[in-house]
């Protein structure tokens, strides 16, 4: 696996490298405000980059323990994320702290000590009936459907779905399951970046202006068709043949693509324009992982049913 | 040791709360300020404090209840020391200054950071601001006072509560204000409260 992970880990520094110098002459160029702000944020987001790289990038060389605990925390920064925006009452708070200090590290140390079979009905049975039964112990009936609607979908997202990704790590496939998890990453967020290159540099059409004003069908089209080549040229990180790879990272694509959708539409209802600040560039955490969410189950139960041995 | 334990608190409080800064009217300075704030839990002492910047930091003491805070040699400790809070009397005797130790600090050029409405408030909503700020920017009139607004304390740990729900806390600091010729109390209470509540707005649009 060592061998193969850094041959990956030159490569991204490697673009990461041309992007920096990109980046440092577009900025030397910029001359109008409104360019010089894109190129300002381009920029922050570039540095963001190397950052994230380095802290994913040691999680896995130093092992899958720290994999883990790496995902742990940043589904601990998305929920607390949804719960800065999203409203709650009174009467939630206990099913917040449980939320946050109960429910979260039981559903990562079944992920840590690959107990699947609890892992995969803690949260969406067992959470979900005992949260809104925790909830009913202060009497307050209002709105409280939405409410724990609320309590659910949070976990749900952040920490039931985020983790999908690192419990590749659980499965075994006959390749190393690390880079699983790395190939996952790479064609979810190439998409992401691809998209936003692409759409800046020909988008036009706006793909859905009320839900994420910035995102085109150009920059849609052009950065999936870029992910699913990079996908599948990485085949050999995978189990999968090349033809395999090419629909898996269709399917990596289409989900993330959602992903982002689902998770913009709840900025907007929140009126929120970034779910946090953490990430200089992007946002919060829940902005960098919106795609995982619904990319990693997906990925992970394709690998799981027709690629474990 | 202290100073470490302060770093350790602040640290702490960043973690579990995020304690964030927003400078909208005014910038960090560490010249001698009268901070305040509204007052919706046990965090928000510690969350501004952990959101002002070291160099401020140092030089500001929040006032702290005497008949909580004192209470105990553990929150004693915390407050005082951990804080360098100055502990105060809500309800003093008759004839005796409690603001006296405030007027002590600000003549010996530090700041201070204060809760107008006196005690925790149970709603989002902000209670009436007491007088004591009054009489101390009549008393010091050539001091910013400097409204800062703390949002989702309420949920992080409402009062009869003691279970912390790290939901990110910003806190945003305001426009100086200073007490106007001749303005009466109730005329200058308003504006300060008024000064917070302005800050309130778009909490979760920003």
């Amino acid at each position: 696996m060592t061998s193969l992970f850094a041959l990956v880990l030159a490569a991204i520094l490697g673009l990461l490298a041309v992007a920096s110098a990109i980046g440092f002459i577009l900025q030397r160029r910029a001359t109008e405000p409104g360019s010089v702000a894109t190129v300002h944020n381009l920029n922050a987001r570039i540095r963001s980059w190397w950052i994230m790289v380095a802290i994913f990038g040691g999680a896995i060389l130093l092992g899958d323990t720290a994999v883990v605990i790496l995902f742990a925390f940043l589904s601990f920064m998305a929920l607390r994320e949804f719960w800065t925006l999203t409203p709650s009452r009174r009467g939630d708070h206990l099913a917040l702290f449980l939320s946050f200090f109960v429910v979260l590290p039981v559903h990562y140390v079944l992920l840590g000590t690959l107990w699947y079979g609890l892992f995969a009905i803690f949260i969406p049975v067992y959470a979900f009936l005992i949260l809104p039964a925790v909830a009913t112990l202060t009497g307050d009936v209002n709105e409280f459907l939405a409410r724990s609607a609320r309590v659910q979908w949070g976990l749900m997202l952040t920490v039931y779905s985020i983790s999908h990704a690192p419990a590749l790590l659980m499965l075994q496939t006959g390749t190393p399951s690390a880079l699983l998890l790395v190939y996952l990453v790479i064609v979810v967020q190439l998409s992401d970046v691809f998209q936003y290159v692409w759409g800046k540099l020909l988008g036009k059409h706006r793909f859905s202006p009320n839900i994420s004003p910035s995102k085109t069908l150009e920059g849609l089209i052009g950065g999936g068709a870029s992910a699913i080549l990079v996908g599948t040229l990485l085949y050999r990180l995978t189990p999968f043949s090349p033809l395999q790879a090419a629909a898996v990272s269709t399917v990596i694509v289409v989900a993330g693509f959602f992903g982002g959708f689902v998770l913009s539409a709840i900025k907007r209802d929140l009126n929120a324009k970034d779910w946090g600040y953490v990430i200089e560039g992007h946002g919060g955490v829940l902005d960098r992982l919106d795609s995982i969410t619904f990319a990693a189950p997906l990925f992970f139960h394709i690998v799981r049913y027709w690629f474990t041995t | 040791m202290i100073p470490v334990i302060r770093r350790l608190l602040v640290l702490f409080v960043r973690i579990m709360v995020g304690a964030r800064s927003e400078w909208r009217g005014c910038s960090p300075d560490t010249r001698r300020r009268i901070y305040f704030a509204n007052h919706n839990s046990h965090v928000d002492t510690v969350a501004v404090m952990a959101a002002l910047p070291y160099q401020v930091r140092r030089l500001t003491h929040p006032v702290a209840a005497r008949d909580y805070w004192g209470t105990s040699a553990f929150r004693r400790f915390i407050a005082e020391k951990g804080l360098r809070a100055v502990l105060i009397d809500r309800k003093p005797l008759p004839d005796s200054n409690p603001l006296e130790p405030l007027e002590r600090l600000l003549e010996e050029g530090r700041s201070i950071l204060i809760f107008p409405e006196g005690t925790r408030s149970a709603t989002e909503e902000i209670a009436p601001f007491r007088s004591g700020i009054y009489r101390l920017a009549c008393r010091f009139p050539d001091v910013d006072l400097i409204p800062i607004h703390l949002d989702n304390l309420q949920r992080i740990l409402p009062k009869g509560s003691w279970l912390i729900v790290p939901i990110t806390c910003t806190a945003r600091f305001g426009k100086p204000l200073r007490v106007e010729p001749g303005e009466e109390k109730n005329a200058f209470l308003a504006r300060a409260r008024a000064a917070v509540i302005e800050l309130a707005d778009g909490g979760a649009a920003r």
